[in-house]
């Protein structure tokens, strides 16, 4: 399936210039897309893709459009304050489906050492880093939707923390999608480059608005941590129930650093998050923690991927799900100990919770290792709420439906306590006790 | 307050467990419930309190005039029914206040009353816990895990301080507690007796009864209360074991 719209759309892209950039990103472009039309989406019988089909999303034809005029979509800051979450004084970029608003951007100037600037504006004034950088850590030889992303990225941010610079205030991008959004694909690319010893927190944030539906987010996100670098990373996804998503984190990690990440995944039809780290220098280390909560006929997967590259690098790894009516998820996490990377230590877990017997969860924890020397371990759960401490709660005179909610937003709260900035932890507790009142609840 | 008649009652799918319990309590008094193991008393507790895994197969019970087995757990509790479990339930990630204050506001509403805030609810704790001896930290932690044996019975009667039953059924607390925990558990017990609640013990041993005095002694045997009489019953009981009356009592039933 190479959805030869795509192809075309290319070509009249390229045509146009391509988007406008630096002289390189045109034939860059032209490698993901080639590259694109050799992968193909991929099917089922590609091991990365086994459990997910993404067939509404190759038959969706998601027109890629990206030098057409922004279409007129008008937000105030009040239509996107329920995603704006944490401190004003924020550093934060706000996307309109897929495009950079200023209007709706803003919180605190960022301090020296450190700039947050929109993809399109950073094109022309920071070329020369985003040459460096772009394109390679995210791996489109591999991935179908991340060569998509490249050959089509149009907007997003580019974050830079200069060595040594510790950066408190956390930097939150906002994606907004709008009904205007339907039939559209959003190829949104992010690339963070984090200096040696710096430190920097940054948070995706994957929202829809006023019923949009119909639409397609590919995100793709670059990191490239120097040595000694502490990268926070969150994703919330909370897209709508009938839209599409893919999204991307890659990293790539200097010695000694530590990647963060927390992915949180509650929206879309259909949707995919990939968090994939290269552990390159020895020492270095990633902490990834997932939670994804779902329900109707969401189909949401997760893959991760652990690539221990150097001697005692250590990776952790909670992944816990809650999945209701006739929901499925996948989890994937895949850890790859190379021969050199002696005194790999590794744990991993994945724990899910069924609320229905419709519910499907297909967990496949995917250990390869190549090295004599390492401690890895891993294990899986699927369960259902404890009967028993339902019966507890009850006899305590807590009703069935509120029992029942306690013990779920308790399965979950445990890996929401790992997050270490505690207006995301708010944020998280809050969309979590609300998935539970909402939908989940009432099924 | 309450009255059970002919009630039998088996756990799953097994054959019944209870063959036949009449029993009426009133209103300021205590009964105990003693009988070895495997005699029903546990499942006794469990059917009254509405154990999903019990299934009532016969006879009927009323809690202040309602039909007991017409309700669910939480309806039984909301009308003042409390059940201190054997082997109370371990919940990670919530909270004992946040646990105990969701029970105590379900039970009020039910009530037709406002529910208490989170600092309000604070003050009614402070004076319980005294009462258990336990400490404010023990708020924050999650329910049951990681307590002791006896922590865990403690905080059982931390609940029934705070939710105020009208009848208490205590299924086996004295199990496992060493004496200063089963001193504490029945001066809470204890202090927590009004001419209008009742109490049943259900014990297997004659010991938590030196602490709380019954007014009444009921031995289960195979499923049928078998003998009832005052406190001195179950001294004799202490002194004689319980093998004198099984056989008689399957003879008499």
């Amino acid at each position: 399936m190479t959805a030869p719209v795509l192809l075309r759309d290319f070509e009249t892209f390229a045509a146009n210039g391509g988007g406008s950039g630096p002289s390189w990103l045109l034939p860059l472009r032209r490698q993901a897309i080639d590259r694109f039309a050799a992968l193909g989406f991929p099917t089922p019988k590609n091991e990365d893709w086994h459990f997910t089909s993404v067939v509404p999303i190759a038959e969706g034809s998601f027109r890629a459009v990206p030098d057409a005029p922004a279409r007129s979509v008008r937000l105030g800051r009040a239509d996107v304050e329920a995603f704006t979450f944490g401190r004003p004084d924020w550093i934060r970029l706000v996307f309109v489906n897929g495009r950079f608003d200023a209007s709706l951007s803003g919180g605190a100037t960022p301090p020296t050492g450190v700039t947050v600037t929109d993809l399109a504006t950073a094109w022309h004034e920071q070329p020369d880093v985003l040459e460096r950088y772009v394109g390679t850590v995210a791996d489109f030889q591999r991935t179908a939707f991340t060569a998509l992303n490249t050959a089509f990225m149009h907007d997003g941010a580019a974050i830079q923390i200069a060595p040594n610079v510790e950066l408190e205030t956390p930097v939150h991008l906002v994606f907004v999608s709008t009904p205007e959004a339907a039939g559209t694909a959003s190829h949104v690319r992010t690339l963070v480059v984090a200096g040696h010893q710096s430190k920097a927190t940054v948070i995706e944030s994957y929202v829809s608005l006023g019923g949009a539906k119909g639409y397609f987010t590919n995100a793709v996100t670059e990191a490239v941590l120097g040595d000694g670098a502490t990268l926070t990373h969150v994703k919330l996804q909370t897209e709508s129930e009938q839209a599409f998503h893919v999204g991307t984190l890659q990293a790539h990690q200097g010695r000694d650093s530590h990647l963060v990440s927390f992915s949180y995944a509650a929206g879309g039809e259909l949707a995919r998050t990939n968090v994939y780290t290269r552990l390159a220098g020895e020492g270095c280390g990633a902490t990834l923690h997932g939670l994804y909560l779902l329900d109707g006929q969401q189909h949401v997967d997760q893959q991760t991927r652990i690539e221990h590259a150097s001697p005692n690098t250590f990776s952790r790894e909670v992944y816990k799900g809650v999945l209701d009516g006739s929901s499925h998820g996948v989890f994937n996490g895949q850890v790859y100990v190379r021969p050199e990377a002696q005194k790999t230590d590794g744990k991993q877990e994945n724990n899910n919770l069924l609320l229905s017997a419709q519910a499907r969860v297909d967990t496949k924890p995917q250990l390869e290792i190549f090295a004599d020397d390492v401690k890895c371990t891993h294990g899986a759960t699927v369960g259902r709420l404890d009967e028993l401490a339902l019966f507890y709660m009850k006899s305590r005179g807590i009703g069935a439906e509120q029992a029942r909610k306690l013990l779920t937003y308790a399965f979950a709260a445990g890996v929401i306590e790992a997050v270490g900035v505690p207006e995301v932890r708010a944020e998280l507790e809050a969309l979590t006790l609300r998935r539970f009142t909402g939908a989940l609840a009432g099924s | 307050m309450l009255d059970i008649r002919d009630l039998q009652a088996k756990v799953g799918g097994g054959n019944d467990i209870l063959k036949g319990i009449n029993l009426a309590v009133k209103a300021g008094e205590i009964h105990a419930v003693m009988g070895p193991n495997g005699s029903g008393k546990s499942t006794l507790a469990q059917v009254l309190a509405g154990n999903p895994a019990y299934e009532v197969t016969g006879g009927s019970a009323t809690f202040d005039g309602r039909d007991l087995f017409g309700m669910q757990p939480e309806e039984r509790a909301q009308a003042g029914l409390f059940m201190a479990f054997q082997y109370p339930v371990e919940i990670p990630g919530v909270s004992n206040a946040y646990f105990l204050r969701s029970a105590y506001n379900e039970i009020r509403k039910a009530h037709g009353e406002e529910e208490v805030d989170p600092l309000e609810f604070l003050d009614i704790m402070e004076r319980n816990l005294a009462l258990v001896d336990m400490d404010q930290s023990m708020l924050q932690r999650s329910v049951n895990a990681g307590f002791s044996g006896g922590e865990k019975k403690r905080n059982e009667i931390l609940q029934m301080a705070v939710l105020r039953p009208r009848l208490a059924i205590l299924d086996e607390t004295d199990s496992g507690l060493d004496i200063d925990a089963l001193r504490i558990v029945a001066e809470g017990v204890n202090k927590l007796r009004r001419p209008d609640n009742a109490t049943i013990v259900v014990t297997h041993y004659q010991r938590l009864l030196n602490h709380i005095v019954p007014d009444f002694v009921h031995v289960l045997s195979a499923g049928r209360i078998v003998k009832s009489g005052g406190k001195e019953l179950a001294l004799e009981l202490e002194e004689k074991g319980y093998d004198w009356l099984e056989t008689p009592a399957e003879a008499v039933a």
